[in-house]
């Protein structure tokens, strides 16, 4: 417990400081959400979330994260919808990314409830993001 | 600081406003005020301008803002939600820059004056930008992969960014330069 205090703290101290890097703040993440009871993290589940295809009452045909981030995250997306281009999502294409803890929260909100139909839980959450950041 | 800030600024809006007074259709190369006042909060270009284009709140009236910033985890058919503080922040940006709270931009007085009281969720179901692009047929917009919908404004406005929407800089993808002829 001390140690994923130590980890957020040291977390949260990088978040402060510009420019943050990516690590860090998923160090500070997961730290978070094993404070909820999540973990240990996989990062071969979060590959197999990002590529499954879901169905739901408000989807007219299955969706999931390469919809709009394709196959894989290193390469530009582009929105669904409105075709507008996507920077890619992972720290090792796109260093600004997973540097702030308000934006990831934000975007997974948004996006499990659009893609998965629900909000994601924190171990989704956390294998998502160790698949992000070890690619 | 901010006794600084307020004289200034009033002298900014004089003059834009001065300016489209002043200036003219004609008078297109001249400098004047843009058709709608241009982004310059950086929180609402990045929250707003992530999907699409981050619209100017001078294209919708207040009402307009207000109904859609409460609708946000159904926006389209897209989730939108912000966090409370962001929403807060940006409703309030949008309805003090909204087309019935500015003076001196064309457009936004246009579009107010076409909508007769109605407060749609969309600037495309106003009926002023609805009858500007009521020539343009369905192979320019809805089947070009490069524009697809008329929401879609910066992809034919090439200033559209700047709240310029003036007929010469129009740029339609796989089309060109527009002639109204
Ligand atoms: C409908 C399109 C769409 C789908 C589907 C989608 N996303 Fe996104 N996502 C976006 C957009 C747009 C952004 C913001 C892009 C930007 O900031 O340039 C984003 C941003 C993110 C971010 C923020 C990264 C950062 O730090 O800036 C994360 C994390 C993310 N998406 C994860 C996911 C995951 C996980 C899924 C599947 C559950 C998913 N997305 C599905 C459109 C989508
Ligand atoms: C998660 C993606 C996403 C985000 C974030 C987003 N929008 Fe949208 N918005 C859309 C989609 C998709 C459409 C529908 C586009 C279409 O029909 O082609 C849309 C349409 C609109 C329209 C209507 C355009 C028209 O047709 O006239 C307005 C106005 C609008 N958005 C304003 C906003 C504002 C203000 C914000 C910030 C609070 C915002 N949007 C954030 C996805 C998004
Ligand atoms: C398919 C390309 C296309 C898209 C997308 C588009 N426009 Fe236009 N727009 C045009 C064309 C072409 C005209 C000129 C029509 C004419 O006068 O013949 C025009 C005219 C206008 C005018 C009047 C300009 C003038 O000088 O009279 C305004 C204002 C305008 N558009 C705003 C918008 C806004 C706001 C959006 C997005 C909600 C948008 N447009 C989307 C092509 C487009």
């Amino acid at each position: 417990m001390n140690r994923v205090i130590m980890i957020a703290a040291l977390g949260l101290a990088a978040t402060a400081a510009v420019p943050a890097m990516a690590a860090d703040v998923v160090d500070e993440r997961l730290a978070a959400y094993q404070a909820e009871g999540a973990g240990p993290f996989d990062a071969k589940k979060g590959k197999a979330m990002w590529t499954q295809q879901f169905t739901h009452a408000k989807a007219d045909k299955p969706r999931s994260c390469a919809t709009c981030h394709t196959d894989d995250p290193r390469a530009q997306g582009k929105h669904a919808k409105t075709g507008k281009a996507i920077k890619p999502l992972a720290p090792s294409a796109n260093p600004e990314r997973l540097t702030e803890v308000r934006e990831i929260e934000k975007w997974f909100m948004r996006n499990c409830k659009w893609t998965v139909g629900r909000k994601c839980t924190a171990q989704e959450k956390g294998n998502l993001l160790s698949y992000l950041r070890d690619l | 600081m901010k006794l600084k800030a307020i004289p200034l600024t009033a002298l900014a809006v004089c003059i834009l406003g001065a300016n489209s007074v002043l200036a003219d259709d004609d008078w297109g190369w001249s400098r004047r005020a843009p058709d709608v006042a241009p982004v310059k909060n950086e929180l609402y270009q990045s929250e707003c301008g992530s999907c699409h284009f981050a619209y100017q709140p001078g294209l919708l009236p207040a009402a307009s803002w207000e109904k859609l910033m409460g609708g946000l985890a159904d926006h389209f058919g897209e989730n939108a939600e912000l966090f409370e503080d962001t929403r807060k922040t940006l409703t309030v940006y949008l309805v003090t820059n909204a087309a019935d709270n500015v003076d001196g931009y064309r457009r936004s007085a246009k579009i107010l004056r076409s909508l007769n009281g109605e407060r749609p969720l969309r600037i495309t179901e106003t009926p002023y930008i609805r009858y500007k692009h009521n020539e343009i047929p369905p192979r320019v917009i809805r089947n070009n992969k490069d524009v697809r919908s008329l929401s879609n404004c910066a992809a034919c406005h090439t200033r559209a960014d700047t709240g310029s929407y003036a007929e010469r800089e129009i740029d339609i993808p796989g089309i060109g330069r527009w002639e109204d002829d």
